[in-house]
């Protein structure tokens, strides 16, 4: 009966979006009982998905097999919490997930845009109901996840066992929220287009919502790397796989659009292009969509589909982007081109910084399609892997990483790189020592670590460069120092957080990529191997098993290079109902750096294949993105981000004195 | 749909023991630089059967067959080229993880740098356009309603246009 009721409550959720589009878009001019009816129509909807994904979740807890879904899905032995996550890990119910997380959006606009322009919110709010009905509606039409099965099953066919993880609680929902987030951007853009008026206002209020999605996106891709570094059980952590670029590139766009919304902001400048990165960010994440769901690409993260679903998607997706598109064409010279400013400004660094962000996502864009589209048209079939992404991507990013923390120290108009430079002496020292430090470690052997180390440095000192620069430490008394450290806008902490989060990350990567040990070695119980320093001693396997899967679990002990051991598992696994293998690997933390074990096949005797790595400063990568993402957060509480606040007048800290 | 069945199929049985087994000690050749060597050219092969997973982390057993023929071809004193080409003419050009560059591939390697010197032309362009407007002479008319205003600078102050 809940499961009809959730259907039931799907199906009005669709005919009230559709309804809520049409009246919007067809009378968006008429104040009053129209603006009035699509924001109730808003909050109604998210009402109304909350209850069709409760039902599911519901199903799904209480392992009822007469839904379809859950008996293909779940397993009555599974433990709670994967029995609630494996909801959203078919395609079915991942795209309910999808729906609910538009419909939050669009209430939580309805709700806190009140201050927005009657007209303006209501074309935002039909935008998104126009995203509700078609993806609702192709939910309800191809692939619907409240279908029964009569008679019911006793038992469940198990969720895929890789995805019996925590990390399926977080990874989805996270990255989800980021991917739809985006849709409020694609939504205010589309808005503005139709009314025709779009200035430094609008910047205002589609920033939050920008950042509020980044910041999402930003934490899913990072979780997501996480939990295949230690659930595909080798250590690699990113793959250049076509799905993670499909999340990966509403990032860079993401990216590129919360920076030129920022000049847009502060000198109503760069709108036509702010505009267009708006419904490109979004057009990605449709992308994405299509690409998991559509059955061009397989891997963990494909959901098996049927190639009508990848049609309709397809036609969704060009209706969307091309209908986005074509409004753009039309509107966008009506745009005014807004304030004037200098080649070597801080818009002139934010211009750059959109300029190899964006040919960087193109790099990842092109080497994600083309193999695809070559097979479709020429019939050839090339493989695009990481060492493709990693050469082009790779070195668009390098002009971007040496730019970046000039960008922060600029004048608005007119900046003077002379002085900037000055300015950013102690932290260009600092890395360069850093640099040659890692090299005289590194056995002066000349490769391109040192100076990817080196670029790490420069960008994460000279983020803190900023703070020490505008707080003025060491010129004046630390007292007032202080005083003005604290007097600085939050604004202010995020850009530098989210900055050092960049130069921590890119130092990660570099040092992980280029020192990492390995060896792959079999041992008996009792025998120890040494990597890196570390002793690694085999003590033997019993058996673990869980209730859902038998398993082997090898007991070791680590010996650390300055002492101190630790007793570390790590386990093989066979679920009972797939019969699939997988691994749990023992990850150990040092530090920042990383100790990854994994057991192996068993060999002769009580012999077993052991698979070691060292991952120097791996966490790195991780931390990185969780500072950028908090900073993001950071500067969400900034009382000039509140939509409506009135402006605090933010002044170019500290430039007169530094022109002298 | 059959297609896409036995997709799904075949990646729950390569995928599953992929997990399992790896790279192995009994592979690994005796001679550490030969056995580097091995890694490098393995690192940028495909695992046919696999997404995107070069066979050297690959446990699916053509990628061990594929792992266990470079080391030959290594031992037998093949340069890196001549391993690649050689399996590359077993295989196809599928199997390279960096697409070689050729008429087809054009596009796939030129369009990101080719789209960095378009933007870079035109922010040239755009900046010099912009030279001339730039020292900050008001119009007569702008000066005069500027004047009547009695406002200190000129009005290019966002708030100024909010609503």
């Amino acid at each position: 009966m809940t499961i009809e009721l959730g259907h039931f409550c799907l199906i009005l959720a669709f005919a009230i979006a559709t309804a809520s589009a049409l009246v919007g878009f067809a009378l968006w001019r008429a104040e009053g009982r129209v603006a009035l009816f699509v924001r109730q129509a808003a909050v109604l909807q998210f009402l109304l998905v909350g209850l069709a994904f409760a039902a599911l979740i519901n199903a799904f807890v209480t392992s009822d097999f007469s839904l379809s879904l859950a008996y293909q899905h779940s397993h009555s032995l599974m433990p709670l919490i994967f029995r609630i996550t494996s909801v959203w890990g078919s395609h079915e119910g991942s795209m309910v997930l999808w729906i609910s997380i538009l419909v939050t959006f669009g209430a939580a606009v309805a709700v806190f845009g009140r201050h927005l322009p009657q007209d303006l919110l209501t074309l935002v709010l039909s935008s998104q109901a126009l995203l509700a009905a078609a993806f609702t509606g192709f939910t309800l039409f191809t692939s619907n996840p409240f279908l029964r099965l009569n008679p019911a099953p006793l038992e469940g066919q198990d969720l895929n066992p890789i995805l019996q993880d925590i990390g399926l609680a977080i990874h989805p929902p996270l990255l989800y929220t980021g991917y739809v987030g985006f849709s409020i951007c694609f939504s205010f853009a589309i808005a503005a287009l139709v009314s025709g008026r779009i200035d430094a206002a609008w910047a205002r209020w589609v920033r939050p919502w920008t950042l509020l999605a980044w910041c999402f996106l930003t934490l899913g891709i990072a979780m997501g790397s996480y939990w295949a570094y230690y659930e595909l059980g080798w250590g690699g952590w990113w793959f250049w796989d076509p799905v993670e670029n499909a999340s990966f590139m509403p990032w860079l766009a993401g990216t590129a659009l919360l920076h030129s919304a920022l000049v847009m902001e502060k000198r109503n400048a760069l709108k036509i292009w702010t505009i267009f990165l708006s419904i490109i960010t979004f057009s990605l994440s449709l992308l994405g969509t299509f690409l998991v769901r559509s059955g061009v690409l397989t891997s963990v993260h494909t959901f098996a589909t049927d190639p009508t679903r990848g049609v309709v998607i397809l036609a969704l997706l060009a209706c969307f982007i091309g209908g986005a598109f074509t409004l753009f064409a039309f509107r966008a010279s009506a745009l005014r081109v807004g304030g004037l400013f200098a080649p070597v400004s801080r818009e002139g660094m934010l211009i750059l910084n959109n300029l190899f962000l964006i040919t960087g996502l193109a790099a990842v864009l092109v080497g994600t399609l083309y193999p695809l589209l070559l097979e479709a048209i020429a019939g050839k079939t090339i493989s695009v892997g990481g060492p493709f992404f990693n050469l082009t991507f790779g070195t668009l990013m390098v002009p971007l990483l040496l730019l970046l923390p000039l960008g922060p120290f600029m004048a608005w108009k007119r900046g003077d790189l002379i002085a900037v430079t000055q300015r950013l002496g102690f932290a260009v020292a600092l890395a360069v020592l850093g640099g040659i430090l890692v090299l005289a470690w590194s056995g002066w052997t000349i490769s391109l670590a040192p100076f990817g180390i080196l670029l790490g440095f420069w960008v994460a000192f000279g983020a803190i460069a900023e703070l020490v620069d505008r707080s003025r430490l060491g010129r004046i008394a630390p007292a007032e120092s202080w005083r003005r450290l604290a007097g600085l806008p939050r604004s202010a902490f995020s850009t530098t957080i989210a900055h050092f989060g960049v130069g921590i990350a890119v130092i990660g990567i570099v040092a992980t990529s280029a020192w990492s040990g390995e060896l792959v070695t079999t041992l008996s119980p009792g025998q120890s191997a040494t990597l890196s320093g570390y002793a690694i001693r085999f003590d033997g396997v019993d058996d673990a098993p869980g209730p859902n899967y038998s398993a082997e679990r090898g007991h070791f002990t680590l010996t650390a290079p300055g002492g101190g051991t630790n007793s570390v598992e790590a386990e093989k696994r066979v679920y009972t109902v797939s019969h699939q293998p997988t691994t749990e690997a023992s990850i150990t933390t040092y530090g920042f750096s990383q100790l990854y074990l994994q057991l192996g096949e068993k060999g002769r005797d009580t012999a077993y294949v052991v698979r070691i790595w060292y991952k120097p400063f791996v966490t790195f990568i991780w931390f990185g993105a969780i500072l950028m993402a908090l900073a993001g957060f950071l500067s969400l509480t900034d009382r000039r981000l509140r939509v409506g606040a009135p402006r605090r007048r933010v002044v170019p800290a500290a430039m007169p004195e530094a022109a002298e | 749909m059959k297609r896409f069945a036995g997709l799904v199929l075949a990646i729950l049985f390569i995928f599953g023991p992929s997990l399992a087994q790896a790279l192995e000690p009994s592979e690994i050749l005796a001679d550490p630089a030969l056995e580097a060597r091995a890694r490098t050219i393995s690192q940028g092969l495909r695992c046919l059967v696999c997404q995107n997973e070069s066979i050297e982390d690959s446990g699916a057993d053509l990628a061990h067959d594929l792992r266990v023929l470079v080391r030959e071809r290594v031992k037998a004193g093949d340069t890196d080229d001549q391993v690649r080409q050689y399996i590359v003419s077993r295989y196809g050009e599928f199997v390279l993880l960096r697409p070689v560059l050729a008429p087809h591939t054009l596009i796939l390697w030129f369009a990101a740098p080719a789209l960095v010197l378009v933007g870079i032309g035109v922010l040239v362009v755009l900046a010099r356009r912009r030279r001339d407007p730039l020292p900050t002479d008001l119009s007569a008319e702008e000066a005069e309603a500027l004047e009547r205003l009695g406002a200190p600078e000129p009005a290019d102050d966002p708030g100024a246009v909010q609503r």
